[in-house]
């Protein structure tokens, strides 16, 4: 086997395989080395249980960069993002709903259901979101300048995203500055009062955190999560064609078609670095293979404390790594289901199933939720963002039979009462499916087969530590050039020839590819 | 006032956005959701089912019938096979193009064609003198276009008597759903793997509905003709009235087109008998035709370019546009070189692209040239290439 190449990507999701891409199109020979026996990282899709697909962790995409999608052609190799555009939210007792899709005026006919006043006030509302959007989509193609230094490079690009921010006018300045720092909650009380309609928006603002709707600071969360863009729209939300793994199974023969080469089964336990220089990598399996460029596509706190030795590093990056916040807040509950679930609140099939069921009846039950999670309990009554893949791709599951996906929060990677044993997963689990079951009422009947995921279940399989979705909290305090850590915010390490290029870098979690791509583009500039 | 279809009782029951077309004078759903989204995914994705039945249907038999037919159409009947169906555009005696359609061999003498205009009175007038008898049985028969990758999953359990792995790409096959008859036919206007549906119209609702039964476990969407035309553009498939004019139409000579000039110029067997146009059209390969049909792909860097001059997202995606927009030398606006006669944003490619006729030599695969776009009413030239057609072409459409 040959073991000598140009770049080495550590870690095959989808970060990893973007980079991979970008380096193979500059003529790297590129090799990514992914520990599991599929290339996906938590965009992966497995068949669990015979027949069924599940998209095992991340399930839908909306912040994918486009520039990504043109640059290396990826319709091509497979991309395709089917919609996914409605939202249903049931009320607590199942028996009424709010109902949001493409129908604009039946929208607001059903926002005026519960308030009037929210109906008018929600074109505003996505007037604002759509200038928010606008303003910080800019940021997501830039490699952070950083405020603190006088290096010039860095002062231009502050004059630049300066001159960007200024284009916006005073009013749109100011809800940015509220975006930055106040609770979803607030930010979203400002226009709404229904509760339906102000839980299920705020709920963006707490998918991956260990926050709640009321914490300052999630209020960012949710425009992260309305920066997505499909064909021009933001904050369009797509469902790739297989699954999340199927995006994967997209990147990864794109990245083959520019000549790199994915090795799976092979874990990197060591990154070999001698003199301030990174010159290859140990396997787990002792094997060594060498390249000038190793780029890690895993969170920090891998990269920096586990795959090289701490003392081969600055204190100050050790430290702030060490702080990192990168607990995990969220579970999964995939279900293979006999036939279609059928809701109470609306009957029968129908396309309202082909969208998101947001189980966010009011804000009190997602911050009770967070209570729960802040004292070390997993969610009584856990909030769920819940999809159908069976529905938007047939290929899911059997003619007939469908999969279920449910997002979960809050299952705390650390609980109070010690570890997370099979009991208390099952418990989890089981809470889940109540909660399901308020608007499904049929659900346990239909129920083939549970997969239950915790944060510790999400480390233990995909590697990402402590389980947190977006490899590090998406704070203020984590974010831009702090993310992961100020002073080193800019896809560099430093070790020579190593390179950060996963979601715990600018511009952070969901699946971007932004990460990816700009940390392979840094790594081919070079120049360290 | 449009006439119901004989589908009219199933689709008006679903069609939402009430959104309908005046197809050939028969009510056609443009759209059947207020956004065309999920029914242009059913076609690439899962199953869509579009009612076609406005269609134009003739039925050619006789003893000359293959005769008369091989008068009419550019292709060679006489090497055609039973059970084989040709798609194919007929032309006057000047060789400019009527109209294109399907032609099914249902037997020696027995054929079905398709077109999307009346085409009776040219049959019979080019059948002068042969023995042969052309029946419109427009009304006689309902359409059903089955299109998408689970499409042939679905027939495989409503329609029985036919072998669906071995039905070929453009043949049809005869069956029975719930005892009544049918004719499939491996045709469409996607590009994908599809297939039409011929029954009488008697069973038309029976047939929907044993369609739905079946396919809703496949994802199957009733689909409009709206999400259709942007499929059928990323085929590179023409319209008629859209892409050209047929002849009969036309109102002035450079209006009308021959085939080698919007793209049908492969569906010309110049070697075989005499057929209506033959002459002119030997003529034209001699000196050249003076129009090309074309794929353009845009520069996607350029139109979000384009966009953000107004501070706009570059917002193309939607339903395809048939407003022909001009085509100028790459870099010369004084120089008009054709048009792009429908566009649109291609949701499986993420590109925008289009379909026209150009003059050439400008025609040439990997030619730039520039297409006008409009982005906030003002006038933008937007560099786009000539690339070959279809655009989108999923090997399962033939496998």
């Amino acid at each position: 086997m040959n073991n000598q190449y140009d770049a080495i990507v550590i870690g095959g999701g989808h970060n990893g395989l973007v980079a991979a891409a970008y380096l193979a199109r500059a003529g790297k020979k590129t090799l990514v080395l992914e520990k599991r026996y599929l290339v996906g990282g938590a965009s992966v899709t497995e068949e669990i249980f015979p027949g069924f697909k599940f998209t095992v962790f991340s399930y839908v995409v909306s912040l994918f960069r486009p520039e990504i999608i043109r640059e290396l052609n990826l319709p091509a190799h497979g991309l395709t993002i089917l919609p996914l555009e409605s939202t249903l939210t049931p009320t607590l007792d199942g028996r009424d709903y709010l109902y949001r899709d493409g129908d604009h005026y039946q929208t607001l006919r059903n926002i005026a259901r519960f308030s009037q006043r929210d109906a008018d006030a929600y074109d505003e509302y996505a007037r604002y979101m759509y200038f928010m959007a606008k303003a910080v989509r800019y940021i997501m193609g830039i490699i952070p300048p950083d405020p603190t230094t006088f290096n010039p490079k860095d002062m231009m690009g502050l004059v630049d995203m300066a001159r960007h921010f200024l284009n916006l006018d005073q009013d749109q300045l100011y809800v940015l500055a509220k975006l930055m720092t106040m609770s979803a909650a607030d930010f979203v009380e400002q226009w709404f009062e229904s509760e339906p309609l102000k839980a299920t928006l705020s709920a963006s603002g707490i998918i991956g955190t260990f926050l709640g709707p009321r914490s300052p600071g999630t209020a960012y969360v949710l425009l992260h999560h309305y920066m997505g863009e499909i064909d021009g729209a933001y904050r369009a939300w797509g469902f790739h064609k297989g699954g999340t793994g199927g995006l994967a199974q997209t990147l990864a023969r794109a990245a083959e078609a520019q000549g790199a080469e994915i090795r799976c089964n092979a874990g990197v336990s060591k990154v070999l670095v001698k003199n301030g220089r990174a010159y290859g990598v140990v396997l787990e399996n002792g094997d060594e293979i060498h390249a000038p460029l190793v780029l890690s596509s895993l969170d920090p706190k891998q990269t920096f404390l586990n795959l090289v030795e701490p003392n081969q590093l600055p204190d100050d990056l050790v430290g702030a790594v060490r702080r990192f916040q990168t607990l995990g807040s969220s579970g999964k509950v995939n279900l293979a289901l006999d036939r279609l679930p059928e809701l109470a609140c609306r009957p029968g099939p129908g396309r309202h199933l082909a969208g998101a069921i947001s189980m966010s009846p009011n804000l009190d039950i997602i911050e009770q939720a967070y209570d729960d999670a802040k004292y070390g309990n997993f969610s009584r009554r856990p909030y769920m963002d819940v999809i159908i893949p069976s529905m938007i791709d047939p290929d899911m599951a059997p003619p007939g039979k469908h999969v279920m996906s449910c997002f979960v929060q809050y299952a705390p990677y650390k609980l109070a009462d010690g570890e997370w044993t099979d009991e208390k997963r099952e418990a989890f689990g089981d809470a889940v499916v109540n909660v399901l079951e308020t608007a499904f009422p049929d659900i346990k009947d239909i129920i083939l087969h549970r997969q239950v995921l915790t944060p510790v279940d999400i480390e233990r399989t995909t590697g990402i530590t402590q389980g947190n979705i977006f490899h590090g909290e998406l704070n203020l305090s984590q974010l831009f050039f702090l993310r992961p850590a100020a002073g080193y915010a800019k896809y560099r390490t430093p070790i020579k020839g190593y390179y950060q290029c996963g979601s715990g870098t600018h511009p952070g979690g969901g699946i971007m590819g932004a990460p990816g791509r700009l940390g392979a583009l840094e790594a081919l500039k070079g120049g360290h | 006032m449009p006439l119901p279809t004989p589908f009219h009782t199933r689709t008006s029951a679903v069609c939402e956005s009430y959104e309908w077309r005046n197809w050939s004078g028969y009510l056609s759903a443009g759209i059947y959701e207020m956004s065309h989204d999920r029914e242009y995914y059913a076609i690439r994705n899962s199953a869509a089912l579009i009612d076609v039945s406005p269609l134009y249907k003739y039925e050619i038999t006789g003893p000359d019938a293959a005769r008369l037919v091989d008068r009419v159409i550019t292709r060679d009947v006489t090497r055609q096979k039973i059970g084989q169906i040709y798609y194919t555009p007929w032309c006057d005696s000047d060789g400019k193009v009527i109209d294109d359609g399907t032609v099914s061999r249902l037997d020696t003498n027995h054929f079905r064609i398709t077109s999307a205009d009346p085409n009776w009175r040219w049959f019979k007038d080019v059948g002068y003198g042969l023995n042969a008898d052309v029946v419109n049985v427009s009304d006689d028969l309902a359409a059903l276009s089955l299109q998408g990758p689970r499409s042939r999953a679905i027939l495989q359990e409503v329609v029985s008597g036919i072998d669906f792995a071995n039905l070929k790409y453009f043949h049809l096959a005869h069956g029975q759903v719930e005892g009544f008859p049918i004719t499939v036919t491996r045709t469409g206007y996607t590009g994908d793997l599809g297939y039409e549906l011929w029954v009488r119209p008697e069973y038309a609702e029976r047939l929907w509905d044993r369609l739905i039964e079946h396919g809703t476990g496949h994802d199957i969407l009733p689909a409009g003709i709206i999400p259709m035309d942007i499929a059928r553009v990323e085929a590179g498939l023409i319209m008629i009235a859209v892409d050209y004019i047929s002849s009969q139409h036309a109102v002035i000579e450079s209006q009308k087109s021959s085939p080698y000039e919007i793209g049908l110029g492969w569906a010309v067997s110049p070697r075989k008998g005499d057929f209506i146009g033959r002459r002119a059209l030997a003529k034209e390969r001699e000196r050249g035709s003076l129009w090309g049909f074309v794929g353009v792909q845009y520069d996607w860097a350029t139109l979000e370019r384009l966009f953000a001059e107004e501070d706009l997202p570059p917002h193309v995606a939607g339903r395809a546009s048939r407003s022909a927009v001009p085509v100028y030398e790459a870099g010369n606006s004084s120089h008009h070189i054709g048009q792009i006669t429908t566009h649109t944003f291609s949701p499986v490619l993420k590109q925008y692209i289009g379909i026209g006729t150009l003059l050439n030599p400008h025609t040439q695969i990997g030619n730039r040239v520039d297409v006008e776009v409009t982005v906030e009413f003002k006038r933008k030239r937007c560099p786009a290439t000539i690339v070959p057609t279809p655009f989108f072409d999923p090997p399962r459409k033939k496998a």
